[in-house]
């Protein structure tokens, strides 16, 4: 695998709260933010950390379907409405589902690389409470394969696919195991969402949350083997950070020790409109991570952070196996144990992943890597984990539909 | 003719209603689906009404209620629907429920509209002629083997069915209000209501997942047999209490008796102005009638008739003046019958020092729904040895009310005490059986 051929950076993130049901702020009947406040937000929050606007080389956009959830397309124009300095600058948007941010990432790094630019400005959003869940089902079925798969597919169609893998996990490893990892699963999540004022479990005050995680799945209203708890949120939000060169960090006045530094990239793609051959392994997953640890030099055991792609609790728990934290079948017992919990071995999603955090999909991998940046650079203010030398690097793993499009990175503290 | 044959034509007369639009809802619902199932077969639901605007309104809830069930349905909807290769997001089986419902309606105002019809709700007003007016002309209008369900909540059924000469094919069918949520249908069958009849209807009340309790056919049944008796007791209690407090304070009093003291979901003069002044009084006029040995008449209830202070619902579901003054469905004001107005329920700390403490185990109405019978017990033998005013005034209401209860039991009103706890915990909300405190 070959090395970047020169230092790529990320810092000056910025997320706006997820927002939805578990806000305060959230009424469903009450008027809401739409993309333009959004985008606005979180550029202008990268914006405010940097030296000046006109430093940006370029734009990139990420979202999955504004073009359903909000009627609008062409986003890459709206990022010029965040600053004066990035008219005429070129601009695009990206999409690949809920991996569209880490695509977004992937193609920042591509540009400086080729040296077209030194500075990209990348922003991710999604707003999806514009309306009911049941019908924003339908909008985010488009990850699926609409032609093979959305007629019989379930009315709820991710958390019906996702069901399914719990259900073939169940199978092979045991359900009642599993089970249980997956309401510690949403127990961690929150619990690292209580550290973080952005996320939207924030203000979560439940006292046992094992219990609501251990409730039995619905399946007359819902899906056969997942309750509510297992699944991310419906949520509004956008997230931006710098992606730059040397160059362009000592343009922007970055101070190193708060960038990172990417060394490792890994993308992988599998045929959307081929079912997946093993419900119990994210192939997909596997090969990105694997890539982008074979590029970054490293092995699993030097990771000691990380933020992967949490949709449903089961995925989760398949990711920690795809990434090599646990042995096919035992994902969920690093989970029980604890070692996945913010003072274990290998802390995962630290402010909650997608369960706790919040999930607007097109925001999601920009999201990631700025906690991984602000994990690793000593940034995380409330939501701080201890960094050892052992484990120095962060872990990022940003995954589109159904294990179809993975981009994984992994980093370290700028030197 | 079996239910399935029956609900292909289905009219309801008074649809425009307060229990009209709700019956129509849940027929459309029945319908609606049953057309979805089987799209070639014949299903129309008749709405009748003498009011042009009442029938769009009425289309324009059912389409809205309908939508939401749909919303809430979806995983069944799409099985029904999984060979519809055309429907394949939920929005597109979403709509073709709430269109395929919409296709079943026939908003008329012609009554001749039923003339098909092998089932016909009525749910006009509590007005006996006008009930057995509108049968009367149903029997020439349909087939000599139509069933007709009505919605009387008092009229005893064999008056309709003799005034009426439908010679056995009239029920009674009492939905409590709202009929698509509330939970329990009173079933009423005079000495001559068909067996084939009773058993349709029964049937239709499982389907249409009800809590269903038989009545004799006296007028009131049981549930107004239990309210219009409950009633008429505060009233003469207000009455009392007269003596030493104002009007204004001697409602708000009693009211606050029966809804805090007594663990109830409202109190009794709220509960009176939720059901309407005027359908309180039609439904006395009908007891009064029919009940021998026992007199059904208020002179307040007369005082507020004339004086228009009727209470009942808005279009909107707001709550209108009686015995209280609504705003936004809070308890503004409270009714002064000598002026015929209200007066600004501003601070009521004073009147609340009257009736002092509550029983030591007390808790508000909600939290008593999920309490076990020693809790409830516990809570009324505090209650019957209570010296405050609220305890003394809700302890005499309790013994009261189920002394009510058990009356209606053995007038043959109800078959045993626990079909009167059905109906009070039921249709009334109530946390718990009167007659087992």
């Amino acid at each position: 695998m070959k090395k970047l051929r020169k230092p790529v950076y990320f810092a000056c993130g910025y997320n706006t709260i997820s927002l939805g049901t578990g806000r305060s702020e959230f009424h469903p009947k009450k008027p809401r933010p739409g993309l333009e406040e959004y985008i606005k937000e979180a550029g202008q929050g990268v914006i405010a950390q940097i030296s000046d606007a006109q430093h940006i080389d370029e734009g990139i956009i990420s979202n999955f379907i504004a073009a359903r959830f909000n009627r609008q397309a062409h986003l890459a124009a709206m990022i010029p409405m965040i600053d004066k300095a990035l008219v005429h600058k070129p601009c695009s948007r990206v999409e690949g589902a809920c991996a569209s941010g880490g695509l977004a990432l992937s193609n920042a790094v591509r540009s400086i690389l080729a040296e077209t630019a030194d500075v990209v400005l990348v922003i991710g959003v999604e707003v999806q409470n514009s309306v009911k869940a049941i019908y924003g089902a339908d909008y985010l079925a488009a990850a699926g394969h609409y032609k093979a798969e959305r007629k019989s597919g379930h009315a709820y169609f991710f958390p019906g696919k996702f069901s399914d893998r719990a259900g073939a996990y169940y199978e092979k490893f045991g359900e009642e195991g599993a089970r249980e990892a997956m309401a510690h699963w949403y127990v961690q999540a929150v619990e690292n969402a209580r550290t973080c004022d952005n996320a939207q479990e924030f203000e979560n005050k439940t006292s046992d949350l094992l219990s609501l995680g251990m409730k039995s799945p619905n399946p007359k209203g819902f899906v056969d083997h997942l309750n509510l708890f297992d699944c991310s949120k419906v949520s509004d939000g956008a997230s931006a950070i710098i992606c730059a060169s040397e160059e362009g960090l000592q343009k922007l006045g970055i101070a190193k020790e708060k960038a990172v530094q990417v060394i490792g990239v890994g993308q992988s793609e599998d045929d959307l409109t081929k079912a997946p051959e093993d419900l119990t392994r994210l192939t997909t997953t596997k090969d990105a991570v694997e890539k982008a640890y074979q590029m970054a030099g490293i092995s699993v055991d030097e990771v000691g952070v990380v933020e992967l792609h949490d949709c449903f609790s089961i995925t989760g728990i398949l990711a920690l196996e795809a990434a090599g934290f646990a042995e096919y079948g035992k994902g969920g017992d690093i989970v029980k144990n604890g070692d996945t919990k913010r003072d274990g071995k290998v802390p995962v999603n630290t402010t909650g992943g997608l369960v706790g955090y919040g999930h607007p999909t097109g925001a999601t991998g920009i999201r990631q890597m700025i906690d991984v940046c602000n994990q690793v650079t000593g940034q995380a203010g409330n939501s701080q984990i201890n960094m050892t030398n052992e484990r120095p690097y962060g872990l990022t793993i940003n995954m589109g539909g159904n294990d179809r499009t993975v981009v994984s990175m992994v980093v370290k503290k700028a030197e | 003719m079996n239910l399935d044959e029956r609900l292909s034509n289905v009219a309801i007369v008074g649809a425009a209603g307060k229990m009209g639009s709700g019956i129509s809802l849940l027929l459309a619902q029945q319908l609606g689906m049953a057309k979805a199932k089987n799209p070639d077969k014949d299903i129309v639901l008749h709405l009748i009404d003498t009011r042009d605007q009442g029938l769009y309104d009425l289309v324009q809830y059912i389409r809205g209620q309908i939508l939401k069930m749909a919303e809430k349905q979806i995983v069944k909807l799409r099985q029904i629907y999984k060979d519809r290769s055309d429907l394949v997001e939920n929005s597109e089986i979403i709509d073709e429920l709430v269109n395929t419902t919409l296709g079943i309606l026939r908003p008329t105002k012609e009554l001749s509209s039923a003339k098909d019809s092998s089932v016909v709700f009525e749910a006009v007003i509590e007005s006996e002629s006008l009930k057995i007016d509108i049968f009367k002309q149903l029997k020439s209008i349909c087939k000599d083997d139509t069933y007709f369900f009505t919605n009387t909540s008092s009229i005893p059924i064999k008056v309709v069915d003799e005034g009426a000469g439908l010679q056995g094919r009239i029920i009674g069918y009492h939905f409590y209000n709202p009929p698509a949520i509330q939970k329990l249908l009173e079933i009423i069958t005079s000495e001559k209501t068909q067996q084939d009849l009773q058993n349709i209807a029964e049937e239709l009340a499982g389907r249409l997942r009800k809590t269903v309790v038989c009545s004799n056919d006296v007028a009131g049944f049981i549930g107004n047999g239990h309210f219009i008796r409950e009633g008429l007791y505060a009233l003469q209690k207000t009455k009392e209490l007269q003596e030493q407090h104002s009007f204004t304070c001697a409602v708000y009093l009693m009211n606050k008796v029966t809804q805090d003291f007594l663990m109830r979901p409202m109190g009794i003069f709220q509960l009176l102005d939720y059901v309407g002044i005027d359908v309180y009084n039609f439904i006395l006029q009908i007891m009064d009638k029919y009940i021998e040995g026992e007199e059904f008449k208020n002179e307040l209830i007369d005082t507020m008739i004339k004086n228009n202070a009727l209470g009942g619902q808005r279009g909107d579901g707001s709550q209108k003046d009686g015995f209280f003054q609504y705003e936004k469905g809070k308890m503004v004001g409270v009714y002064c019958y000598k002026q015929d107005n209200y007066v600004p329920l501003d601070s009521t700390e004073e009147w609340d020092k009257l009736l002092g403490d509550y029983p030591a185990s007390w808790k508000p109405w909600k939290k008593m729904l999920k309490q076990k019978q020693d809790v409830v017990a516990q809570i009324f033998s505090e209650l019957n040895s209570g010296e405050s005013l609220g305890c003394q005034l809700a302890s005499k209401y309790a013994q009261a009310s189920k002394e009510i209860a058990e009356n209606l039991v053995k007038n043959d009103v109800a078959l045993c005490n626990g079909d009167v706890d059905k109906v009070l915990l039921t249709g009334f909300f109530h946390a718990y059986g009167i007659t087992t405190i």
